[in-house]
């Protein structure tokens, strides 16, 4: 589903990725992990072109999402992405900010879009907040209703970039939740994350990424329990 | 003392100069207000080029704003006068306002460049993110949130601007300045045809001003939802 294969990303003299090489399948929850300044978070923004690679290739459902010919707003439709600061549109209200895109990008009609608005605040908890704005909510609630608006867009991969490292600790737990919900139902997942808790419970495969590379992998009962690589054996010795 | 009284009635009532004074601020507000709706056209057109990715579109709207700011209002507005549109005959106050739109377009450019670019980038992430283009984007989400700081400086620009028409004097007679001097071309009187344009530019400033204060409180308050 999505095929990385020798990615590079520079930021002016400083590289940031050096090579990553790396295959998800459908329905797998890949989460990333490793010290801050590893590449992590840019690794996943490169795979929905919000960082330009500076070299190498992504394919997505097939589709080589490098090539300057290919549509890039189109395969975004297929790929969500939550932000650590939420990035809600604060003039919206809750329901807005769930319709705009549908309505906008893929011409649903008002009614439809909203139908489905509710049907995913249901879904995340929050239905009474369809008319509320976000800066009436907590930070909890509001990186729940990015995660709805995420999904009104139907996509088939949903990327997370440190979704809960802006979260007052007693939030964390009801945004993972909606998280794992969305796991159970399938969702093939990228998420990049410090919860190694969530990590454990819900991964399918963990990544451990450190100095541009991706230095070891494996299930989470591989990497936390048995790690090879020295500098994962330090990083997991460190947090766990 | 009658003096000076016979001094402002000559100013004012004889000939019923008072029209002129009505007529000269009209040509003021006039000549302003189009200068206004053609300095937002043109800004809003320049901020979008120099933000745009296109190098060619970067460097004319930046030699634009630098050209322009960098050139006296008066020395513009002699040039489109005697120069650009001397060929045609075009009355006065249309003149004034396509030169002080032209004026003020390289200011009201900065003024929401200024407001797109204090919009948080996470928010045209979030947009493109959802697969919206970025012109949607702009649209939908970035301007709504950047008019909230382009608008008091509009508004600014506006007052400015009321002040800035004065020049127009140097190439007609039609505005305030125009009205205090035809009445001293009858009466020989500076003092009074002056202070009195000085009295209702202060007062018409003063006005707009207030009003403009309320409309930015309201702003405030509806955004505090």
């Amino acid at each position: 589903m999505i095929k990385v294969t020798g990615l590079k990303k520079s930021f002016g003299d400083l590289e940031v990725l050096k090579g990553i090489d790396e295959h998800i399948e459908k329905g797998e929850k890949v989460v990333v992990i490793g010290p801050s300044g590893s590449g992590k978070s840019t690794f996943l923004r490169c795979l929905n072109l919000l960082e330009i690679p500076t070299e190498g290739e992504i394919l997505i459902e097939g589709e080589c999402i490098t090539d300057p010919k290919t549509n890039v707003n189109k395969i975004r439709e297929k790929m969500g992405m939550v932000f650590q600061q939420f990035n809600l549109f604060p003039h919206l209200s809750v329901k807005d900010n769930i319709t705009l895109a549908p309505m906008k990008v893929k011409k649903i009609p008002k009614e439809e879009a909203e139908t489905r608005a509710v049907e995913l605040l249901e879904m995340v908890g929050l239905a009474d907040k369809a008319d509320s704005y976000p800066a009436q909510l907590s930070g909890g609630q509001q990186q729940r209703i990015a995660i709805a608006r995420a999904l009104a867009m139907d996509p088939d991969i949903m990327l997370f970039d440190e979704p809960t490292s802006a979260l007052d600790p007693e939030m964390v737990g009801e945004v993972l939740q909606v998280m794992k919900n969305l796991a159970d139902a399938g969702m093939t997942m990228v998420v990049v994350t410090h919860e190694m808790g969530f990590a454990r419970e819900v991964g399918s495969r963990v990544l451990f990424m450190d100095g541009g590379y991706i230095l070891e992998q494996g299930t989470p009962e591989e990497v936390f329990s048995d790690p090879k690589n020295d500098r994962t054996k330090e990083f997991l010795s460190k947090i766990l | 003392m009658n003096d000076f009284i016979n001094r402002i009635m000559d100013t004012f009532v004889t000939e019923g100069r008072w029209n002129w004074f009505v007529s000269g601020l009209g040509y003021t507000m006039l000549i302003t207000l189009f200068a206004v709706i053609l300095g937002c056209i043109i800004g809003v057109l320049m901020a979008l080029m120099r933000l745009s990715k296109s190098k060619i579109l970067r460097a004319v709207s930046g030699v634009y704003i630098d050209v322009i700011r960098g050139t006296p209002t008066m020395v513009q507005l002699l040039i489109i006068n005697f120069v650009i549109l001397a060929p045609i005959n075009v009355p006065a106050w249309i003149i004034g306002s396509v030169a002080f739109g032209i004026n003020s377009g390289a200011y009201i450019a900065e003024i929401v460049r200024g407001g797109i670019l204090s919009v948080n980038v996470g928010q045209t992430e979030a947009g493109r993110s959802l697969g919206m283009t970025s012109a949607q984007t702009m649209r939908s989400i970035i301007m709504p949130q950047a008019m909230k700081n382009i608008l008091p400086a509009l508004g600014n620009e506006f007052v400015v601007l009321i002040k800035e028409t004065a020049v127009v004097g140097m190439i007609s007679n039609i505005d305030l300045v125009g009205a205090a001097r035809k009445v001293q071309g009858r009466t020989y009187d500076y003092l009074v045809p002056l202070l009195s344009i000085a009295v209702i530019y202060y007062v018409v400033i003063k006005i707009i001003s207030l009003l403009l204060n309320r409309l930015e409180q309201g702003m405030r308050k509806a955004d505090k939802r």
